[in-house]
C-alpha cells in the first residue's frame, strides 16, 4: 500500500469505522452500511476517488452472517488509484443507501443488484428490475436460488417434455 | 380475447416518473424503438418521448440477451467457466478471455511466460482490430454509408481467420488460458499476421477517405451526441467515448498489463466530443494497434507459451505417455479442477469498448464462489439519455452506434 492510500485508509478508520482487509495489493474497506453514503461523498471530494467503475454484492449464504456484501470499486482519474468499498448486509429485508446522489452511474448497478440479490436500495430514484422481466419471481444470483436448466428436446422424449409443460405452445 | 390475457399487472404508476409531465397530458409522443431493429446492434429497446422530431427523454430497456452468465459461471469449475466468457461480449472474446485469466493469475500468482505475453498482446489487438472494423461498418451503415461495411467485413475476415488458425475458432476462442495459451500459434501465424500488416494502413486510409471529409458524414456526425468531459467521469464512461471528449485514458497505459508498458504507442484523443471524435478516435485506434502488432511481432520471443505450474496449467500431451505425475496432474485438473486461494481480486483490462473489469472472488473451492464482469457496454449505456437529448429520432440511430454496443456484453 503507498503512502497515499494509507492516509485514506487512516481517515476511513478514525471517521467510518472501517475496517481493512488487503489482498494481493488491493486494497477494501469494510463499513457499516448507514456509513457508505457519507463515505461515498468523501471519497469523492476529499481524496478524489471520482469514478465508480464497478459495484456489485456477494451473497455468503449459508456460511456466513450477514448474508450479503455490497462492493463498491471506486477510481481516482487524477491519482490512479483504486479503492474498494465493502458494505455488509443483513440478510432479512436487506436495504443499503443509495449512492446515486454521490455517483449518478451507481443507477443502473443497484438496480442490478436489487435485481439479482434482492437488496433494496433506500432512496434510489427508480429501483425496477433490469435484465430480468419486471414479473420475475425471486433473486437468481442468491445462492438459495437452484440453477434451472430445460432439457433438451428429441424425437423420443418430445412428448415426456411437452406434458410437463404448462403452455405447451411455448 | 381469452388467449391474450396479460400474463402480468404492471403497476403503471412507478413508471410515470420517467417520462415528462407533458407526456402524461398526451402533448408529446411516446415511440418504441426495438427491440428488434437493425440499428440498435442487439435486441435493446429503447422508449423514446418525443416532440415532434426532437427527443425529450431516452428510456433504454435492457436485459432482452440476459443469459445468466454470472449465475452458469459459479456453478462450473474455473477451467469450463471460461467457455462463458466468450460470449459475454461476442466482439471481443480474447479481451473477455483475458480479463478472466489476469484475475485468476492474480488469485493464484500464476506466471506467464514471455512468449505467451507477447502473443497476447497481438491477439488482443486483432481483436481490437476487428471490434473497430464492425463498428466502423455498422455504424456507417446507420448512417446510410454502404461501401464501408463491406470493406470493413472484408478485412475483419482476415482477422478471423488468423483467430480460427491459432484457436480453432472463428469467435468463440477460448485461446487465453489460464497460465498462458492453450498451444503455440501455428507456423503459418507469423506470416498470416505480417500480411495482414502489409495491407491494412492502406484500407484504414481507404476508409477514411470514404468518411472522414465525406460532407454527408459529417453533416449527420458533428456536433451530435455531445458528452463532456465531467459527465464521462460522472456517469462513468470510459474507452473511445472518454477519448473523444479530451481525457487521456486508457488502461494499457494506466495500469499497463501483459507488458503493454513495453512497446510504444500514443492514446489518441479529440475535443469535439461528439460522434464525429468517436469515429477519429477508433481510427487512429487502428493505426495504433497496426503499431503495437508490428513492435510485437519483431519482439516475439521463443519459448513455451504456458507456465509450468502444474497445479493450475495441464501438462504437455507429450509427458503424458512417459510420466506418471503428468498423468495424476491431467486427471485432477480435469475431474475437480484446481481450487484458489481465498480472496477477492479486481481487474480491468481495456477492452475495444472501454474498461472491462472481472470481479473474482474466491472461497478456496474449485468453482468461483462469485464472478462479476463489469462491462462497458452496460455503463456506456447508462448514459443515452444524456446523449440524445434534444436530437433528432433520425440520430438517435448514429449516436447509438457511436457509443458502439454489444448487447451480449450489456445484458450478460
Amino acid at each position: 500500500m503507498d503512502d497515499e492510500t494509507r492516509v485514506v485508509v487512516n481517515a476511513f478508520q478514525e471517521r467510518f469505522g472501517a475496517e481493512l482487509v488487503e489482498f494481493r495489493g488491493e486494497v477494501t474497506l469494510v463499513l457499516p452500511p448507514q456509513q457508505i453514503v457519507a463515505a461515498a461523498l468523501a471519497a469523492r471530494d476529499e481524496y478524489g476517488y471520482n469514478m465508480l467503475m464497478d459495484a456489485t454484492a456477494v451473497d455468503y449464504w449459508p456460511a456466513q452472517a450477514p448474508r450479503f456484501h455490497v462492493v463498491y470499486q471506486l477510481y481516482g482519474l487524477g491519482h490512479n488509484r483504486l479503492l474498494r468499498l465493502r458494505v455488509p448486509v443483513d440478510g432479512n429485508a436487506p436495504v443499503v443507501p443509495t449512492i446515486v446522489p454521490v455517483y449518478p452511474n451507481a443507477n443502473w448497478k443497484e438496480r442490478e443488484i436489487w435485481d439479482m440479490f434482492g437488496i433494496r436500495f433506500e432512496g434510489h430514484p427508480d429501483l425496477r428490475r433490469i435484465l430480468m422481466p419486471e414479473d420475475w419471481q425471486g433473486h437468481p444470483l442468491r445462492k438459495d436460488y437452484p440453477l434451472g436448466y430445460e432439457e433438451p428436446q428429441f424425437s423420443f422424449n418430445h412428448e415426456q417434455i411437452l406434458s410437463t409443460k404448462l403452455h405447451p405452445k411455448e | 380475447m381469452g388467449e391474450f390475457e396479460a400474463v402480468h399487472d404492471v403497476n403503471i404508476e412507478e413508471l410515470k416518473h420517467l417520462v415528462s409531465e407533458r407526456a402524461l397530458r398526451g402533448e408529446t409522443m411516446l415511440l418504441n424503438m426495438g427491440p428488434q431493429h437493425p440499428s440498435t446492434h442487439g435486441v435493446l429497446r429503447l422508449l423514446l418521448e418525443l416532440d415532434g422530431e426532437i427527443v425529450v427523454t431516452c428510456i433504454p430497456d435492457i436485459g432482452f440477451l440476459h443469459t445468466g452468465v454470472e449465475k452458469n459461471m459459479e456453478a462450473k469449475t474455473y477451467q469450463k467457466a471460461e467457455v462463458m466468457t466468450d460470449r459475454l461480449d461476442y466482439l471481443n472474446p480474447m479481451g473477455n478471455n483475458l480479463t478472466y485469466c489476469l484475475a485468476i493469475e492474480k488469485l493464484a500468482e500464476l506466471d506467464v511466460p514471455e512468449r505467451a505475453q507477447v502473443l497476447r498482446v497481438i491477439l488482443l489487438e486483432l481483436q481490437r482490430i476487428s471490434s473497430h472494423l464492425l463498428w466502423l461498418g455498422t455504424s456507417a451503415l446507420d448512417l446510410a454509408a454502404m461501401s464501408v461495411f463491406l470493406y470493413g467485413m472484408r478485412e475483419r475476415e482476415i482477422i478471423l481467420d488468423i483467430f480460427e488458425m491459432v484457436s480453432g475458432a472463428r469467435m468463440m476462442t477460448t485461446y487465453i488460458r489460464p497460465g498462458g495459451l492453450w498451444r503455440d500459434v501455428p507456423v503459418e501465424f507469423e506470416d498470416a499476421v505480417r500480411d495482414f500488416l502489409a495491407i491494412m494502413p492502406k484500407r484504414v486510409d481507404e476508409y477514411e477517405g470514404m468518411l472522414t471529409t465525406n460532407k454527408l458524414f459529417l453533416e449527420r456526425t458533428v456536433g451530435i451526441g455531445k458528452v463532456c468531459a465531467e459527465d464521462c467521469i460522472r456517469y462513468g464512461l470510459t474507452g473511445p467515448v472518454m477519448r473523444a471528449s479530451g481525457i487521456a485514458h486508457d488502461l494499457r497505459k494506466v495500469r499497463p498489463y501483459s507488458g503493454y508498458e513495453q512497446y510504444d504507442f500514443n492514446i489518441p484523443t479529440r475535443t469535439g466530443c461528439d460522434i464525429n471524435s468517436r469515429y477519429l478516435v477508433r481510427v487512429q485506434e487502428i493505426r495504433e494497434s497496426l503499431k503495437i502488432i508490428e513492435q510485437a511481432m519483431n519482439h516475439l520471443p521463443y519459448g513455451p507459451v504456458r507456465s509450468n505450474n502444474r497445479k493450475y496449467v495441464p501438462p504437455p500431451r507429450s509427458e503424458l505417455g512417459t510420466s506418471m505425475e503428468a498423468v495424476i496432474h491431467h486427471f485432477k485438473l480435469w475431474t475437480e479442477g484446481f481450487t484458489l486461494p481465498r480472496g477477492a481480486v479486481y481487474v480491468a483490462t481495456e477492452s475495444p469498448r472501454g474498461e472491462l473489469g472481472a470481479y473474482l472472488e474466491s472461497d478456496g473451492g474449485p468453482k468461483p464462489w462469485r464472478i462479476h464482469m463489469n462491462t462497458p457496454s452496460f455503463a456506456n449505456l447508462q448514459a443515452m439519455p444524456l446523449l440524445t437529448k434534444g436530437h433528432f429520432v433520425a440520430d438517435v440511430v448514429g449516436i447509438i452506434g457511436s457509443i458502439d454496443i454489444v448487447l451480449g456484453d450489456c445484458d450478460r
